[in-house]
């Protein structure tokens, strides 16, 4: 702590010049290692650094990061959600169910189904949370139970089969391309990233998300339920898979049972890589979208340098080990910042 | 703070030919040692000898020092100076298990039993009777059931020790001292949650013991008792040592002024223009389980009332139980004369309540979260609209209130866990200014800060309670509690014991009230 020797300019200057330290390694922390990665590719990688590849890696980001954000709030309350891809699958036999009524015109049932996916999702989330909260468990067992309740309720919505056959205007949206490099697909996970960090940033729900992580306890003896905020964080979660089910409809144009396998631990994995700490508190939803386009880069990198299909899950994986391991260090440093 | 201890106490200096002559062993010795934490000093040139075979009992007041030692001998901490020597060698254990493989064992009175596994494994978890690595369990229940007997307790070696009670698993403790032939066993409180029959057991198996030869350390807070256990008495004292020794001819009434003896530094910090007025909180047969002894008492407007009692009397527990963090059985709160409901936290700040708990850290503050942030967090709602937060209002009401309590820090968006444990209770406090409470609840408030903050945190609390403040705080530093409050409450053992007014503040008074119902336990 600075004594009175220092004058009040040089303090400024110093906090000023830290600030800009702790902002940049706090957000951007893993922007660097994003922007290394894709020069790296760009350099090796024949065809990486074209706007056709870029094209493909954002068509393919789009659903693991509509994901990760809702991901995000979980985990930074100190939670884990390990059942949305399964109810990424549910939402997308509902959504689906729901276009290919032909009873229905497509400017009534599209809306419909986006109210639809959310809707369940939502409700899935807020079923996973009020469980935790009410008897008290981990999150990871009461998800691991929705996980499979999801995926049999998938079974049974649409008997067992693929769902095809949406309407041409939704396909067509789901196709479309703006400004030559944004897919609509892409733009909506942009939008749900940003609102996501709104929320976060600026709201009193942020606030207690932050708070919550940091000292649940500390949070009730504030004079707070810290269980209305919990439940809340498993209900945003839920509602993005169904956000993300969308998107996936959007994307492949089928509603299947069989969705979303192992898309929470992408979800997962982005969010550690962003940054964000399993044990709540720390983190943030912009490094959630850098996290998930790190995972994305460096499969699509691989594969155009031709490495195996059997050697790419290697390397992934010891890239998220790494980021993590990069982290702590990361955050030595930030502490030694704060402690000046 | 504190003056020197010799003069301040009372009793006869003149005893020392009743000292055990010098010609016996002494199996533990202790020479100046001391042991200091970060702004406390916990042990100050401690030295004095237990002699092989003796049943030697520890005294003093909350925060004398006892744990301190007692962790020294159990190999958690290493002395800062000084030595101990140990059957005739230094004695300086790096861990519990180097502690206790020399041949001293500390029963402490959190139980460390494993509570899973069965007793015999229990008992014998330090070496287990194996072959190649495969645990030989018809040897082990073999040498379970003997280490049973021994300590009178009927049951199977291979009940799980989850299933027994408080009193068997200290017997269990107790036997797994006997099962690696502990030259000194050191029983911190052990019966602090026996019945009295269950006691009884337990000071005949101490007879035993003792008839094997075996030294024990004994530290209790029932005073009674400790003429059944021992030999020789030390007393400490602000980390000090105060005396050693019979404790043949030496009276209660004697004792409790040994452990007394430190003189109130008078910090003229108490407000004598400020009148209270008027009931800010009434507390009215509160009980903590259906079975406790009801609590009532009130405090009023500018007052500051202090709850006096040792650690475990049940001041930390009536404290939570009114702020509604941990459940009560019955009990009427009023606030302000009008009479709330309260079941949970959100309840009591609603009503105006405020806890400053006793662990700052672990329940009190967001340590990886600003100053600010650890602020605003009672009361968000006034710096928001519709769910937004203006964080312009919450910077200017935070350096307000950082200024006014004169937290030291560069800016109001550091971490609060770089501060200071001084600074750190000014947040804690700035946290229930900025949500308006009306009575302010503090346990332990100036614990672990250094003197200077302290003085600080006192002229606080008087200026709170000269702006009209009800004000309630639990401490185990008396001369704290004396110099601040008007009225002090002493809870002994789960009651209220008693209540003393300013005019009327003693130390001796007021350690007898803390002690009081702990003798009459016993029924003897």
């Amino acid at each position: 702590m600075p004594e009175g020797t220092e004058s009040a300019g040089e303090r400024k200057t110093a906090t000023v010049w830290d600030n800009f330290l702790r902002i940049s390694m706090r957000e951007a922390g893993v922007a660097i290692a994003l922007v290394i990665i894709v020069l790296f590719f760009s350099a090796t990688a024949p065809y990486f650094a074209t706007p056709e590849n870029f094209l493909k890696i954002f068509v393919q980001i789009a659903i693991n990061t509509v994901l990760a954000a809702g991901m995000t709030f979980v985990i930074l309350t100190g939670g884990i959600d390990l059942s949305v891809g399964s109810v990424l699958a549910l939402c997308t036999v509902v959504g689906a169910t729901i276009m290919v009524r032909e009873d229905l015109s497509p400017w009534m049932s599209i809306p419909l189904a986006l109210l639809a996916c959310m809707a369940t999702g939502a409700a899935c989330g807020a079923i996973n949370g009020w469980v935790c909260e009410k008897w008290k468990l981990p999150s990871f067992i009461v998800t691991l139970g929705m996980l499979n309740v999801a995926s049999g309720l998938a079974r049974v919505v649409s008997d067992n089969s693929t769902i095809t056959g949406l309407p041409q205007p939704f396909v067509d949206f789901g196709n479309q391309i703006y400004f030559g490099v944004l897919p609509s697909i892409f733009l909506i996970a942009i939008i749900v990233i940003l609102i996501g960090w709104f929320i976060l940033r600026f709201t009193v729900f942020g606030r207690f998300v932050f708070a919550i992580g940091t000292n649940e306890e500390a949070v009730r003896l504030s004079g707070h339920n810290p269980r209305i905020f919990k439940i809340a964080v498993f209900t945003i979660s839920g509602l993005t898979a169904g956000i993300a089910a969308m998107v996936f409809l959007l994307r492949l144009n089928v509603g299947s049972p069989i969705a979303g396998i192992g898309y929470e631990l992408n979800a997962i994995a982005a969010v550690i890589i962003g940054g964000t700490s399993l044990s709540g508190g720390k983190g943030s939803i912009i490094g959630t979208l850098v996290g998930a386009c790190i995972l994305q880069v460096l499969a699509t990198g691989l594969q155009l340098l031709g490495a195996e299909d059997n050697v790419k899950p290697i390397v992934i994986g010891t890239v998220i080990v790494l980021a993590v391991v990069l982290d702590t260090y990361r955050n030595r440093y930030l502490r030694k910042l704060e402690a000046r | 703070m504190t003056t020197d201890i010799k003069d301040a106490a009372p009793v006869l200096e003149a005893d020392a030919a009743a000292r055990l002559d010098s010609s016996a062993d002494p199996i533990l010795k202790l020479q100046g040692v001391g042991k200091r934490f970060p702004g406390v000093i916990a042990l100050r040139n401690v030295s004095f000898d237990i002699m092989r075979g003796e049943g030697h009992v520890l005294l003093g007041e909350n925060g004398a020092g006892k744990s301190t030692l007692i962790n020294l001998l159990g190999g958690l901490f290493s002395p800062d100076e000084g030595s101990i020597w140990f059957n005739g060698a230094p004695y300086r254990p790096a861990s519990p298990l180097e502690a206790f493989s020399k041949g001293i064992r500390v029963v402490h009175q959190e139980l460390n039993l494993l509570s899973n596994l069965t007793v015999a494994e229990n008992l014998l978890f330090e070496h287990l009777p194996s072959r190649r690595g495969l645990v030989n369990y018809r040897e082990m229940n073999r040498r379970a059931a003997e280490l049973l007997a021994e300590v009178g307790l009927d049951i199977s070696p291979s009940t799980v020790v989850s299933r027994l009670g408080v009193a068997q698993m200290q017997l269990i403790e107790i036997a797994k001292a006997l099962a690696h032939e502990s030259k000194l066993l050191v029983l911190d409180e052990p019966t602090a949650t026996l019945t009295s029959k269950e006691v009884d057991r337990l000071f005949e198996i101490l007879h035993r013991l003792k008839e094997r030869k075996v030294t024990t350390l004994y530290i209790s807070h029932r005073l009674q008792e400790i003429y059944e256990v021992g030999d020789r008495v030390t007393v400490l004292r602000d980390g000090q040592h105060v005396t050693t020794r019979p404790l043949q001819g030496l009276g209660i009434p004697d004792i409790v002024r040994l452990m007394v003896g430190r003189t109130v530094a008078d910090q003229g910090v108490f407000r004598e223009d400020v009148q209270p007025t008027g009931e800010a909180l009434a507390v009215e047969d509160l009980r903590l389980t259906a079975t406790s002894p009801p609590i009532s008492f009130s405090v009023q407007n500018g007052e500051i009332v202090g709850i006096a009692g040792l650690v475990g009397s049940g001041r930390t527990e009536a404290v939570r139980a009114i702020f509604g963090a941990d459940p009560k059985a019955a009990g009427t709160i009023r606030v302000n004369g009008k009479p709330v409901s309260i079941t949970s936290p959100k309840e009591a700040v609603a009503a105006g309540i405020c806890l400053m708990t006793e662990d700052r850290k672990q329940q009190g503050l967001l340590l990886e979260m600003s100053c600010a942030e650890n602020i605003t967090i009672t009361d968000l709602k006034r710096l928001s609209r519709k769910g937004l937060l203006n964080r312009a209002l919450e910077n200017a009401a935070s350096e307000r209130l950082v200024a006014g309590l004169r937290v030291k820090t560069p800016s109001i968006f550091q971490k609060v866990g770089t501060f200071s444990g001084g600074n750190q209770q000014k947040v804690v406090i700035a946290k229930w200014l900025y949500r308006g409470s009306s009575v302010l609840i503090c346990d332990e408030p100036t614990r672990g800060i250094d003197v200077g903050a302290k003085v600080e945190i006192y002229e606080l609390m008087g200026q709170l309670a000269a702006e009209g403040k009800g004000i309630l705080v639990v401490s185990s530093d008396l001369p704290e509690l004396m110099s601040i409050c008007h009225r002090i409450l002493v809870f002994s053992n789960g009651r209220l014991a008693g209540e003393v007014p300013r005019a009327e503040f003693d130390q001796n008074r007021i350690l007898s009230l803390a002690y009081e119902e702990y003798g009459r336990a016993r029924g003897n």
